[in-house]
């Protein structure tokens, strides 16, 4: 298997906690809410689902803990920032906090354990094709997120519920003035984001590198958030860009095992500066921002 | 005699300490249009918010029919019959005419496109059903939040201070849809502070005033005077009288400005050509979001050119247009800008603190730190000069009445003695009396030599105090009109771009 | 039916809410957390005396809090400027590892040097590196309207594997029997210490002195007005002509500058050397004492001391009651939240009378 072969078949898999954590943020933000608490919420729903897989609890029902916790967790936030009116970007922080510590405490007796990860399901005829034969062999929730990322994106463009969250989104008065329960969508748009962030975690725990280790988000959780200003707010590019950082994450290493001489601290960064410096190319075009941003975006809403 | 269709029955609601409707009765004959009068705070906009239901009251009841029904939101007030078209309008930018309507009104798009035409055409509220909000002028934006309302096949149809938005010569179509509406059955209720327009189109008169019901009148049976009384509880102030003076030097110039803004919802500024001269008070007339907010940003510095532009901008006979606010304030510049909370004032802070945001180089620093001691009388000698109502300079911004802050600001922006001083909708939400005492203060510094530049809604009040006029259009500025010798609807004819070439104009 | 009470908004800002907030939240979570010990299976009894009491009980261990507190306090003070002025500098963490690398050039390039210059070289290196990563975030924002939040925490991720980078390689102790760690110290790079049979050294002073400082130019001075103002209100500071980049720059450079200087006297310090664990969370704590001190450079002097408090608590209780380490990151994290509900109240109070009029229909 060579670099390019290597990077297409476990590019969908890399780009999946992304994917996932980033579809939940997207709603929750263009709901007009800004939840920096994803890395905290993934990491509890990594280690609620690696317990439950190392139990022998099976797959489908660490990812339904994972997503209950992730929902539970955000609920908490929900309350914060929509009843109490908290600062969001500072109760964001203290929830991620509060989920990091958390997955801590629950994995501390788990601590570098292993679980079995998930069979992969080919796609007959496709995955036989030269080079991107081994996109079409992937595991089971890997195509169920790229379900899900369809689903969102149909939302978006077709159902009256995305129409409905994207007003609630720019004007919150206007859409209370009209008769829509703000407060409502937005909590189950949170709840929705912190499921999706509790699934994200349970993939990178369960599945992608089955193992459980304090820490070993490492930052996906945050470049979740920095992808939705990637994609400005918009799902397709949101897609485009998960695959981009799966791509990145799994470069350094094909190019390592074809013999390049790379650093492994510069390999572990690499994920952070790509996101530092496209984070600099896209918000520097603040009309791109203005255009397709959230007029409301983590302002406190009081009717 | 048949049962009212609307009845209201000891309405009362407050927020916080502001008693905003206190027992408020209230009955809308079916085919009629009923006026809500009254000035800026008496309750008007609450009241309706309690008929459509996006507040519920404190206490009291609603009859519909003569039925006792409870309005709990929007929906429930739309399923029985009610729309409203808000002052501040309830539409989405970044949404297409016909997706904003379908927030409200259900049907497949192409059909509710067919629908928003039809309307369109048999009430003269033309618009484009797939146009982007951002894209559509104020007016537009009016018509589609008509057009939206009428969908939902009300009885009764709410419109708050609507022809604000409208050009003279546009206020007499409006009036003509509305008595063709009534005629086909939908009862209107029409908020307004304004007396002629009552009087030409009401039926009936609900007069409030500080929350309660001053007078249920015809309007035409009674004379503006008496009306006036009902509202404020005297008769209207004498119009004010600025003599006709000799100006001085140049104190502000914009010769030919083009200025396309960063923000893609902006509006962009065409050749724009002012001069403001010692001594003189010059109105910017204007629907506001024709480029008012932008030409304001550019003046006051808020926006910057670059350096190369500098001359773009003339404060003083210097370029100003590369400098920052603090930078035009030093050479003579005061500003009070439209909107109070947030900009003019910082809601959280105390008197004492808003007054160090611009008044801070009349000495209240001493190397580099606050004088509290300097801060203090600052603030206290301008809530006493001009009259703010407030328990003391501790009190927060955020606290006042939309009069009393706006009091205030003036106040902090005249004591700085500038040589040019700019105020935009010195009266936007302001009460009558405030209102009043705003404009002689504004003409007093004109008197004493100051360049006073004015950008209002009202055309009444630049009427008042203005020595010149110019109308603001789709981001193009009219030559300068002379109030004196214009009549209004020649100002409302420029309001609807009758100077600028016709392809641009619509 | 059940209604929930409404807020109501306060005329103004209430100063009995502002102080009561902090120890309602310390009351709440010490409540909360104990409960969740108890369902651990611990003795709540025993964690609250080893986490909270024990710490003052001695004065050996009460010289560790106070040596916790300085650099807890110096960072804190330093973001707390930024946090007003909504800047929001969370990497922190970052900063101060690069205050830690920047010190230890001067020891490990000359490990022989000798001389009384040689300790506060290092803390002025230390808070220049600091103050330059804290740089990269400043620029992505005002040159590039990047979001500092995501980029601060990036510049921290970055900044373990830099750290990780000269420990496995340049700066490895070639003595260290391939451990992860640079050269100990020589004598002279060390930081004096104050207190005599203590590990407390100036760097306290330092961090006191930070909190005058913060106390001066936060409450007095009227750049920190314009901070404020630029925190409250983005547009009235537009208005009045106060610049937002200089706002951005100075926030991000005095808070690295703060966290550099922490990270600097930290290995100067009680670490005397390099190493992977230099920091315990320093940088992600110091948010929480930044916001617990209500952004008030003289609450900070207190929570500050409470955060030292949780940490040496914590360890203790780690021995004597068998509680995991991360206990103290929930409790951290749960104070923080509690902290934010509470001062809620501060602008806001509660209305419960419309219920009855609910109920009445």
């Amino acid at each position: 298997m060579n670099g390019i072969e290597f990077i297409l078949a476990n590019m969908l898999a890399a780009a999946t906690p992304f994917l996932l954590a980033a579809l939940g943020e997207l709603v929750v933000e263009r709901s007009g809410v800004l939840n920096l608490g994803i890395e905290g919420i993934m990491a509890l729903g990594a280690v609620i689902a690696f317990i439950i897989v190392y139990h022998g609890g099976g797959h489908a029902a660490a990812f339904l803990g994972a997503g209950l916790a992730g929902a539970g967790l955000s609920f908490l936030f929900g309350i914060l920032a929509l009843g109490f009116r908290a600062n969001q970007v500072a109760i964001g922080l203290a929830i991620g906090i509060l989920g990091q510590g958390l997955s801590a405490l629950i994995g501390n007796s788990y601590e570098a354990l292993t679980v079995t990860g998930l069979s992969k399901i080919t796609l007959p005829g496709l995955s036989g094709l030269p080079v991107v034969g081994g996109l079409f062999t992937q595991d089971a929730v890997v195509w169920l997120s790229l379900i899900a990322t369809l689903a969102v994106w149909a939302m978006f463009r077709f159902t009256r519920l995305g129409l409905v969250i994207r007003a609630v989104g720019e004007n919150p008065k206007a859409a209370h003035a009209i008769g829509y329960p703000v407060i409502a969508l937005r909590h189950a748009a949170i709840l929705f984001g912190g499921a999706m962030a509790g699934l994200a975690g349970a993939y990178a725990a369960t599945v992608y590198t089955p193992l459980w280790a304090d820490g070993m988000i490492a930052g996906r959780g945050w470049i979740a958030l920095a992808l939705v200003v990637f994609g400005t707010w918009m799902t397709g590019r949101v897609f485009f860009g998960a695959l981009l950082f799966g791509a990145v994450s799994l470069g350094g290493l094909a190019a390592q095992a074809q013999g390049v001489p790379l650093n492994s601290q510069l390999l572990s960064s690499l994920p952070y500066i790509v996101t530092i410096v496209v984070l600099g190319i896209i918000s520097s075009n603040r009309r791109l921002l203005k255009i397709n941003g959230v007029a409301s975006l983590g302002e406190p809403y009081e009717r | 005699m048949p049962a009212p269709l609307l009845s209201l029955r000891g309405m009362t609601k407050s927020y916080g300490q502001v008693r905003a409707n206190r027992g408020i009765d209230l009955d809308v004959a079916a085919n009629s249009i009923h006026a809500i009068l009254g000035e800026n705070g008496a309750g008007k906009s609450t009241l309706m918010k309690l008929i459509y239901g996006v507040e519920e009251p404190d206490e009291g009841q609603v009859f519909w029919q003569g039925r006792p029904v409870r309005l709990t939101s929007p929906a429930e007030a739309r399923r029985h019959g009610i729309g409203m078209v808000f002052q501040h309008f309830s539409l989405f930018e970044t949404l297409t005419v016909v997706e904003n309507i379908s927030l409200i009104v259900p049907g497949a798009k192409a059909d509710l496109a067919r629908r928003i035409r039809a309307l369109g055409q048999d009430f003269g509220l033309e618009v484009d059903p797939s146009a982007h909000v951002h894209s559509l002028s104020v007016g537009e934006r009016q018509r589609v939040e008509i057009i939206r309302c009428l969908m939902t096949e009300p009885k009764l149809l709410i419109l708050d201070e609507p022809t604000s938005v409208l050009p003279p010569q546009s206020v007499g179509l409006l009036f003509d849809t509305l008595r063709r509406l009534r005629d086909t059955g939908v009862s209107i209720l029409f908020i307004s502070h304004k007396l002629d327009e009552i009087q030409s189109i009401c039926d009936r008169a609900t007069v409030l005033r500080a929350g309660q019901v001053t007078g249920n009148v015809d309007p035409r049976e009674h004379d503006a005077h008496e009306l006036a009384r009902m509202m404020i509880g005297r008769d209207m102030p004498p119009p004010l009288h600025a003599d006709a003076r000799t100006p001085g030097e140049k104190r502000l110039e914009l010769a030919g400005l083009d200025h396309v803004e960063d923000d893609p919802f902006a509006v962009s500024l065409h050749g724009v050509s002012l001069t403001v001269h010692a001594g003189e008070i010059v109105g910017i007339a204007g629907i506001s979001g024709n480029g008012q907010a932008e030409l304001a940003r550019l003046i006051s510095g808020e926006t910057r050119l670059s350096e190369g532009e500098r001359d773009e901008v003339r404060m003083m006979d210097q370029g100003v247009a590369h400098l920052g606010p603090a930078e035009r304030r030093a050479l003579g510049f005061a500003f009070v800008p439209e909107d109070r909370l947030g900009r003019g004032a910082v809601p959280e802070m105390s008197l004492a603190d808003n007054s160090l945001l611009t008044a801070h180089p009349l000495g209240l620093l001493r190397h580099g730190f606050i004088d509290r001691a300097k801060e203090a009388d600052f603030t206290a000698a301008c809530i006493k000069d001009f009259d703010v109502r407030t328990p003391g300079p501790e009190a927060e911004a955020g606290a006042l009445s939309g009069g009393n802050l706006q009091k205030f600001i003036v106040g902090r922006e005249i004591l700085l003695k500038p040589k040019l001083l700019f105020v935009a909708q010195p009266t936007w939400g302001v009460d009558i009396g405030a209102a009043t005492a705003i404009r002689q203060r504004l003409i007093a510094m004109r008197n004493d030599g100051v360049a006073v530049l004015v950008i209002s809604e009202e055309l009444e009040e630049l009427f008042e105090i203005c020595d010149r006029i110019q109308v603001l259009h789709k981001g193009h500025l009219s030559p300068s009109l002379d109030p004196r010798a214009t009549k209004p609807e020649e100002i409302g004819r420029h309001m609807i771009g009758a100077d600028i070439p016709l392809r641009e104009a619509v | 039916m059940l209604r929930l009470p409404r807020l109501i908004r306060r005329d103004r800002a209430s100063t009995r809410m502002a102080v009561l907030a902090p120890v309602l939240a310390v009351a709440a979570a010490v409540f909360v957390n104990l409960v969740l010990y108890l369902v651990m299976g611990k003795d709540p009894g025993a964690v609250f005396h080893a986490m909270l009491l024990e710490p003052f009980l001695s004065w050996a261990s009460f010289s560790e809090v106070l040596l916790k507190t300085g650099p807890l306090l110096l960072i804190a003070e330093g973001l707390a400027i930024g946090f007003r002025a909504k800047v929001f500098n969370i990497g922190a963490e970052g900063q101060f590892i690069l205050g830690a690398i920047f010190a230890s050039a001067i020891p490990v390039w000359f490990p022989q040097a000798t001389g009384g210059w040689i300790w506060p070289a290092m803390l002025i290196l230390g808070a220049i590196g600091g103050a330059l990563w804290a740089a990269i975030p400043a620029f992505w924002r005002v040159r590039l309207n990047a979001n500092e939040i995501l980029v601060t925490l990036m510049m921290s991720l970055i900044a373990a594997q830099v750290l990780n980078y000269l420990l496995l390689g340049p700066w490895k102790d070639p003595k260290g029997f391939n451990f992860p760690q640079s050269v100990m110290f020589q004598y002279d790079a060390m930081v004096p210490i104050l207190i005599p049979g203590t590990r407390v050294n100036v760097s306290l002073l330092l961090a006191l002195l930070s909190a005058v400082l913060a106390w001066a130019f936060m409450q007095k001075s009227f750049r920190g007005y314009q901070f404020l103002v630029g925190g409250l209100a983005p547009r009235a500071a537009a208005y009045a002509g106060f610049s937002e980049a200089r706002a951005i720059w100075l926030s991000l450079l005095i808070g690295g500058f703060a966290a550099g200087l922490a990270g600097a006297a930290e290995v100067a310090g009680p670490i005397g050397q390099l190493q992977r664990s230099i920091s315990t969370g320093y940088g992600y704590a110091a948010i929480i004492v930044a916001y617990l001190g209500g952004l008030h450079p003289i609450g900070i002097v207190a929570s500050s001391l409470l955060m030292a408090v949780l940490y040496i608590g914590g360890d203790n209780a780690m021995v004597s009651a068998d509680l995991p380490v991360a206990a103290v990151r929930v409790f951290q994290g749960s104070l923080l939240v509690f902290y934010l509900a509470a001062t809620t109240f501060v602008r806001y109070r509660l209305d419960w009378g419309h219920g009855t009029r609910g109920a009445a229909r």
